[in-house]
């Protein structure tokens, strides 16, 4: 029962061919099998994430959901797990796994349990954890993500994640060990906080598309605003189960990797395992089925000391909550009103627009590319509001402000390690000038010029950069006429070249009256001038 | 009574409380009580005292002493579930029940005795030691003792309270207060009840909330309630019964208090009589007054018959593993980080951890929490755990059937025998006496079922003997007013305490009835 049909990745769909290990990092088409009388190894790649729910009190407690309060300063009686207290289900935590649910397409449970998990630990007060063990809230899902071959945008290909299930649980609190004076301090205000741990099936084969799934639900996530889905907040923890295997052959034994904190971290130490597992076991090694921690300065995994040895954790249904009851328009007693019960059709009525949904939309809407769309709701939070607020205030096609946006404004961005909302050009102010450009007042290469002073954030609008800098479009068409004039008196080889039929030379020439107008003069205007100035 | 008495202004609550006080004073060799808290038990009984001088009392509970079972938290005053664990912990907050019945004015006396978190069938294994039961004072045993035991010293003939809940039945049975609450996971409740003499309560799982009372078994801990009769339990039931917005196992509707009528005719009852109940170790003695008390029903014209709850004889291993699996979970908690007793070594986490419940807990909660976790194991849990809920709810379902016959009550004995002396009740370890002495309450917790223990006679040691019914889910009211009718038949004497004669200045008048409603 244990393997799961293989779906995703055979060695042929990843890009990454895993090869016996000479190269560390062997790109390029798969291993030509038999050649060397083995198989390529495959890698399975599983995932089970822990995204903190966004909500103002904990699962099952009153106390507030806060990072970075002063220590111990969000705890309850029932957090502290004082004798007596009891857990009072949270109705906007059990909201937000039913929107994650739906919007991950798994299959609602109308009837759900919850758990005691048990094991010994400082930041864990009362010995276990509350989690859904044996009948999870959503299961049976998928997340489609797309990653592009290459690191070129222009190719890329969309997969499918199965999503296993997602389980509410508390969180626990946070240990901070003080070595020198070789004491622990636990810090509650995180115990008992909302989690949703969506577990991934292993459907993964590399890191970097164990990378664009999560960053898929991630955003998704932040789109139903289920979790702010933050990861150095710890929003987010991600844990790799990694194992590999020849084709055709039962999956191999399988470690798990914890401590990543970052999408790249979370690419490296998968690729990373991968790696080590592969050498290992070419080197005549075994796997051993463990925990291992990812050392980002490193790069490496590193077994997990405290974490060896199995757990039994010895689970037990909990006992002083009811199953978890919800309800869908066809099942909900009459007289009930959404309030006081859980609506699983009320909240998928009412689910916001996801990724891809939004996506999809962008491109019709707007006519730019797919890939566009991945990189406006992918790299940033409010970058399509941002695209989308210049869009209503300029004249400029959408297909030509998309440039604008992914090009000038994200990379001077992240030149900067700026977020949308830091930007020192306001999308008024970028609309603005993409009009003087699209009413023909500047020149493109004038409006680069202006948006560099732009960057600057003295607070001039671009009209008056435009006037100060004289970068205005030469309107006299006399003057301009002199210039190309001037331009193809200069220059007779060209000249003769262009008449010889040679129509490349022409651009050359644009080039000079561009220069010579310091970038004032419209190409299109300048090129229909010297054609006729050529042709008398 | 004793609120009429109030009412009248025949007796102030202070007064009251001073004279309950100065009992629990002079029984303090009961060991009944783990803490008094005189202080405030006399601020609650002036502020009682102001509101019926103006008049405006906050209902029948206003000014009455009541005593709570060591394991409810109560807020400012030590909380120790008689375990070195919890010795000094006070808790930030009340128990719900104890907050409703502050809240009704009542006057919190203080904290009684029990076993170990409530791990026992005798009050004897607490760290603050046994629990003596009231009657072995009493003239009624002493005349009947004496004369067989010549010998032997009168202090080793004291007889235990039964429990664990035997501070809460002590402390009523001797007076020293007019209701307690005591927990019932097992019959905990109940047999303290019945061998103190006391009327025992234990309501409908969900109809009470447990908020606060720090759990023994989650899912079958239900707060008792001992009384000196029915009437009384009835009133303190509707105090503290209802929705717990805190306990998510509670009833979702608001209980509405009721009074008991006085049955004038049972002869449109079924009553059904489980012959599982017929155990083997069930004295002669109690055998005779359970069919004695049949027979009464049946003279009254109600119908009276055998019926069968065939699993009733797997209830007792059914439960080992389900409280122990439940113990060793509930007791994680106690690990010396938030609260409580933790131990000075601290070479390491686990190390301080495991010293720390070496020291915290008896052998009995100690080897509780061992055969739970192994119960919990991987490779056990189907075999066990799984198995015991299967067997539970075979347990729950043979009264589903019992009751859907058309029977409306069960009435059993509650206890095995009367209650035996200490030297003679630690003759066998705790495990053992748990396993004789709940046998026949325990499958009321199984399956939720409401039960109540009625003092019905003294046995041939005058010592009191009780019987229990057994009611439907929610049917409180009506378990109740059978309860009260044979109450009523049955009348049973008053204890004879020389210390309680003492002190019996006119107040105790009023009590003779024993009843405060």
């Amino acid at each position: 029962m244990a393997a799961v049909a293989a779906r995703g990745c055979g060695g042929a769909v990843c890009r990454r061919a895993w090869q016996r290990g000479v190269a560390r990092k062997a790109r390029g088409g798969a291993v030509p099998a038999g050649k060397s009388g083995l198989a390529p190894w495959v890698p399975v790649v599983g995932l089970e994430i822990h995204a903190q729910i966004s909500s103002n009190s904990k699962l099952f407690s009153g106390s507030q959901v806060q990072f970075a309060a002063p220590p111990n300063s969000l705890v309850s009686f029932f957090d502290a797990s004082l004798p007596g207290t009891l857990p009072v289900l949270n109705r906007r935590c059990v909201e937000a796994a039913v929107m994650t649910g739906l919007a991950l397409n798994c299959r609602i449970n109308k009837k759900s349990l919850f758990d005691r998990k048990h094991y010994f630990y400082a930041d864990l007060p009362a010995g276990y954890q509350i989690t859904q063990q044996r009948v999870p809230i959503a299961v049976n899902g998928s997340l489609s993500y797309s990653l592009c071959i290459d690191n070129k945008m222009s190719q890329m290909v969309t997969k499918t994640v199965r999503i296993k299930q997602i389980q509410l649980e508390q969180d626990s609190g946070k240990s901070l060990h003080d070595d020198i004076r070789s004491q622990t301090l636990v810090d509650l205000n995180r115990a008992g906080v909302g989690l949703m741990e969506v577990v991934m099936e292993p459907d993964m084969c590399c890191g970097e598309e164990a990378a664009a799934a999560v960053r898929e639900l991630q955003l998704i996530l932040q789109a139903l605003g289920s979790s702010q889905a933050v990861m150095a907040e710890g929003q987010l923890r991600v844990d790799a189960n990694v194992s590999v295997h020849h084709p055709g052959e039962p999956y191999g034994v399988r470690t798990e990797v914890k401590n990543i904190n970052s999408l790249r971290f979370l690419a490296k130490a998968v690729d990373y395992e991968i790696q080590r597992q592969i050498e290992e076991l070419e080197n005549g090694g075994t796997i051993l089925n463990e925990t291992r921690a990812f050392d980002s300065k490193l790069g490496c995994t590193v077994p997990m000391r405290d974490k060896e040895g199995k757990q039994d954790y010895r689970f037990m249904p909990e006992p002083n909550l009811p199953p978890l009851i919800l309800y869908d328009a066809k099942s909900l007693p009459a007289n009930v009103s959404h309030q006081q019960v859980v609506n699983i059709d009320w909240i998928h009525e009412r689910l916001p627009d996801l990724p891809s949904v939004k996506r999809a939309k962008l491109v019709e809407q707007y006519g730019i590319l797919p890939e566009h769309s991945f990189t406006l709701l992918q790299n940033e939070d409010g970058l399509t509001e941002f695209f989308e607020n210049v869009v209503k205030q300029t004249q400029m096609k959408p297909r030509k402000v998309i440039g604008w946006i992914l090009n000038d404004l994200l990379s001077y961005l992240k030149q900067h390690s700026l977020t949308v909302k830091e930007s020192p050009v306001s999308s008024f102010l970028l609309a603005d000038l993409l009009n003087l450009l699209e009413k023909k007042e500047i020149s493109a290469a004038a409006a680069k010029q202006v948006l560099a002073e732009l960057w600057k954030g003295e607070g001039k609008t671009p009209l008056e950069i435009v006037k100060e800098k004289k970068l205005e479009l030469i309107q006299d068409q006399k003057e301009l006429e002199q210039i190309c004039q001037v331009v193809i008196d200069g220059h007779e080889n060209e000249v003769m070249a262009i008449k010889a039929g040679n129509r490349k030379v022409l651009n050359k020439l644009i080039g000079l009256v561009q220069r010579e107008t310091h970038g004032r003069s419209n190409p299109v205007l300048v090129k229909q001038l010297l054609e006729k100035k050529l042709s008398e | 009574q004793v609120s009429v008495a109030l009412k009248e202004g025949q007796v102030t609550p202070t007064q009251l409380c001073q004279r309950c006080l100065a009992l629990i004073r002079s029984t303090k060799f009961l060991n009944a009580y783990i803490t008094v808290a005189e202080e405030t038990a006399l601020k609650q009984a002036e502020e009682s005292e102001k509101r019926y001088r103006r008049g405006q009392p906050l209902g029948v509970l206003d000014g009455i002493p009541v005593s709570v079972k060591d394991n409810f938290n109560t807020a400012g005053i030590e909380t120790t579930c008689a375990s070195n664990m919890l010795k000094g912990y006070i808790s930030p907050y009340n128990a719900t029940v104890v907050q409703k019945l502050l809240d009704q004015g009542a006057v919190l006396l203080g904290k009684t005795n029990l076993d170990e978190f409530a791990m026992g069938s005798g009050s004897t294994d607490g760290v603050f030691g046994p629990v003596r039961n009231p009657w072995s004072y009493s003239r009624q045993y002493k005349e009947k003792s004496v004369s067989k035991s010549h010998s032997e010293d009168e202090e080793s003939n004291w007889v235990i309270t039964g429990g664990s809940s035997g501070g809460s039945a002590a402390a009523v049975s001797s007076f020293t207060c007019f209701a307690a609450l005591g927990s019932d996971t097992g019959g905990s409740t109940r047999n303290p009840a019945a061998h103190c003499g006391v009327v025992g309560l234990k309501p409908t799982y969900g109809l009470i909330s447990r908020h606060g009372l720090i759990p023994l078994v989650n899912s079958m801990d239900v707060p008792g309630i001992l009384t000196r009769c029915v009437d009384d339990a009835a009133v303190v039931l509707g105090s503290i019964a209802g929705h717990d917005p805190k306990d998510s196992t509670t009833i979702q509707d608001n209980f509405m208090p009721f009074e008991l009528p006085d049955l004038t005719d049972v002869s449109k009852l079924s009553i059904g009589i489980p012959k599982e109940y017929h155990a083997p170790g069930l004295s002669s003695e109690i055998l005779a007054l359970w069919s004695k008390a049949a027979d009464l029903f049946k003279d009254a014209g109600a119908k009276v018959i055998e019926v069968s709850l065939p699993h009733t004889r797997y209830s007792i291993v059914c439960y080992h593993v389900l409280c122990t699996a439940e113990v060793a979970s509930n007791m994680a908690r106690f690990d010396g980080l938030e609260y409580g007793h933790r131990s000075d070594m601290n070479e390491s986490t686990e190390s301080m951890y495991a010293a720390t419940r070496r020291e915290g807990f008896n052998d009995v909660v100690r080897g509780r929490i061992l055969s739970g976790n192994y119960f919990l194991l991987k490779q056990n849990y189907e075999n066990y755990f799984i198995k015991a809920q299967k067997v539970r709810r075979l347990i729950a379902n043979d009264f589903v059937k019992v009751f859907r016959s058309g029977v409306d009550i069960l009435l059993t004995p509650t206890t095995l025998s009367d209650a035996v002396p200490y030297m003679e009740f630690i003759k066998e370890d705790n495990r053992t006496r748990s396993t004789q002495d709940d046998i026949l309450t325990q499958a009321a917790n199984m399956a939720g079922l409401p039960a109540v223990s009625v003092p019905t006679a003294l046995s041939e040691k005058g010592l009191p003997v009780g019987l229990q019914f057994i009611g439907r889910s929610f049917q409180e009211k009506q378990l109740l007013t059978i309860a009260k009718w044979f109450e009523k038949q049955v009348k049973f004497p008053m204890i004879q305490l020389e210390e309680v004669k003492r002190l019996d200045h006119g107040v105790f008048q009023h009590q003779k009835s024993a009843s405060f409603s």
